[in-house]
């Protein structure tokens, strides 16, 4: 029989609840009863598989899709992504999406009064390399308000999908700013009890990644679930 | 020292941008071989109202119970052209439908079969981290000894399966109940 190597389940803390009140559209949406914890099968441990084909090689740098350049400061976003073990997964899809410099996303539900930028649609996908690299060109987004409570801005943020090698690996995320004066008061970006897992979503400034007379680098990595250690009969 | 997982964060409301180019309402292309079925249904909140920002992802195995990923090692024909993956957003109205092909068993725990199935995240505004469940078919003998259906209790188990429509051949019916007594059973993976 096949040996089943499943995906280690999280430190305490490290992940948010689905229920976090203060994010108000969790109330009606987390469900209440608990979830039924299942062994991994091999529907769990496998999941889609993207070939670099897939990709639009121009799509990594969301500067350069329409006629002219976005206003906004210009970025560079890179890192890697790893397992929990820090081995990097090579061949990873990431999808990435974002407001532009005002604000504002391209998106017909968004009606903040800021305006859209007909250079930016704020949008871009890559595939990690054989060392789990990946780079985006973009703009910073700015900050944007919303109506979870009196006054509430989001910090600047850019939203990443990551799959990884398997359906168990498949994570949604956000990426923030150093030094971004509402991640204190975003309920989003608190909703993780573990303050350090919470300070691994800010990315860093990157002396190496910027570039002079251009750009701004960032540096962030995304971590997936690693493999239990010991495999299970299947 | 394990570095622990980034942290899950919600798709918001505007995931679209991001996640249009990989979106289909068709899993499996002409020629891909097996039972061809439309799956239709609705996302509701706990008001019962329609979530009109809710996707859907879906995973399976080909009509012979293989997945086409390299740490399936079963000896079973691989099908060219279908990749098993789907993602489907809802509508204004909550709804969603797609068309894919009825998957093969696939093996479970203990080395017993598991009834076929497609395994499903869901993510939408609201959600902090995604949530997992799956849809079994109707109908089906093996979904009696299921293991994963084993461990749901049985007044609940009825949120994973799938429902025929009523002269219709070839289509379904499966709801995402996220609250309520109707909840539909999210998994821990």
């Amino acid at each position: 029989m096949a040996q089943i190597r499943g995906y280690r389940r999280p430190e305490p803390g490290t992940q948010p609840p689905h229920l976090h009140p203060p994010y108000v559209s969790s109330v009606k949406r987390a469900p209440t009863k608990p979830l039924v914890v299942i062994p991994p099968t091999l529907s769990e441990i496998t999941g889609p598989v993207f070939c670099p084909e897939v990709v639009q090689p121009k799509a990594c740098d969301l500067t350069s899709q329409h006629a002219g350049h976005p206003l906004g400061q210009r970025i560079i976003v890179s890192g890697r992504v790893l397992d929990e073990d820090a081995r990097p997964l090579a061949n990873t899809l990431i999808e990435i999406w974002q407001a532009n410099a005002a604000g504002r996303y391209l998106h017909k539900s968004d009606q903040h009064d800021a305006p859209l930028d007909p250079n930016f649609t704020g949008c871009g996908h890559t595939i990690t390399d054989a060392e789990g690299r990946y780079r985006f060109v973009s703009i910073r987004p700015g900050a944007y308000p919303w109506r979870n409570h009196h006054n509430a801005w989001r910090p600047a943020h850019i939203h990443f999908s990551i799959f990884g090698p398997a359906f168990a690996t498949r994570l949604v995320t956000q990426m923030y700013f150093p030094g971004d004066a509402l991640l204190p008061f975003d309920p989003i970006f608190n909703c993780t009890a573990d303050e350090k897992a919470r300070h691994r979503l800010i990315s860093h400034f990157d002396w190496e990644t910027t570039i002079p007379e251009s750009a701004l680098g960032y540096k962030f990595d995304v971590i997936l679930r690693g493999r239990d250690a010991t495999p299970m009969e299947s | 020292m394990p570095i622990p997982a980034t942290t899950s964060q919600t798709v918001g409301p505007f995931f679209s941008i991001g996640f249009d180019r990989l979106c289909t309402n068709n899993l499996a292309g002409p020629g891909v071989s097996g039972e061809r079925l439309t799956i239709e249904g609705q996302v509701l909140d706990g008001d019962g109202q329609p979530v009109p920002d809710a996707v859907i992802e879906i995973w399976q195995a080909n009509t012979h119970g293989k997945y086409a990923h390299p740490e399936d090692t079963q000896e079973k024909p691989p099908e060219p052209g279908f990749s098993g993956y789907g993602r489907v957003p809802t509508d204004d109205n909550g709804q969603f439908g797609f068309t894919t092909i009825k998957p093969g068993s696939v093996p479970g725990p203990g080395g017993k079969k598991q009834a076929p199935h497609l395994v499903v995240s869901v993510f939408m505004r609201g959600l902090l981290k995604r949530l997992v469940t799956r849809i079994y078919f109707p109908g089906e003998a093996a979904n009696d000894s299921d293991f994963i259906l084993s461990l749901v209790e049985p007044a609940r188990r009825p949120t994973l399966i799938a429902r025929k429509v009523q002269g219709q051949d070839g289509r379904l019916r499966w709801n995402v109940v996220l609250q309520g007594s109707e909840e539909t059973v999210f998994f821990d993976c």
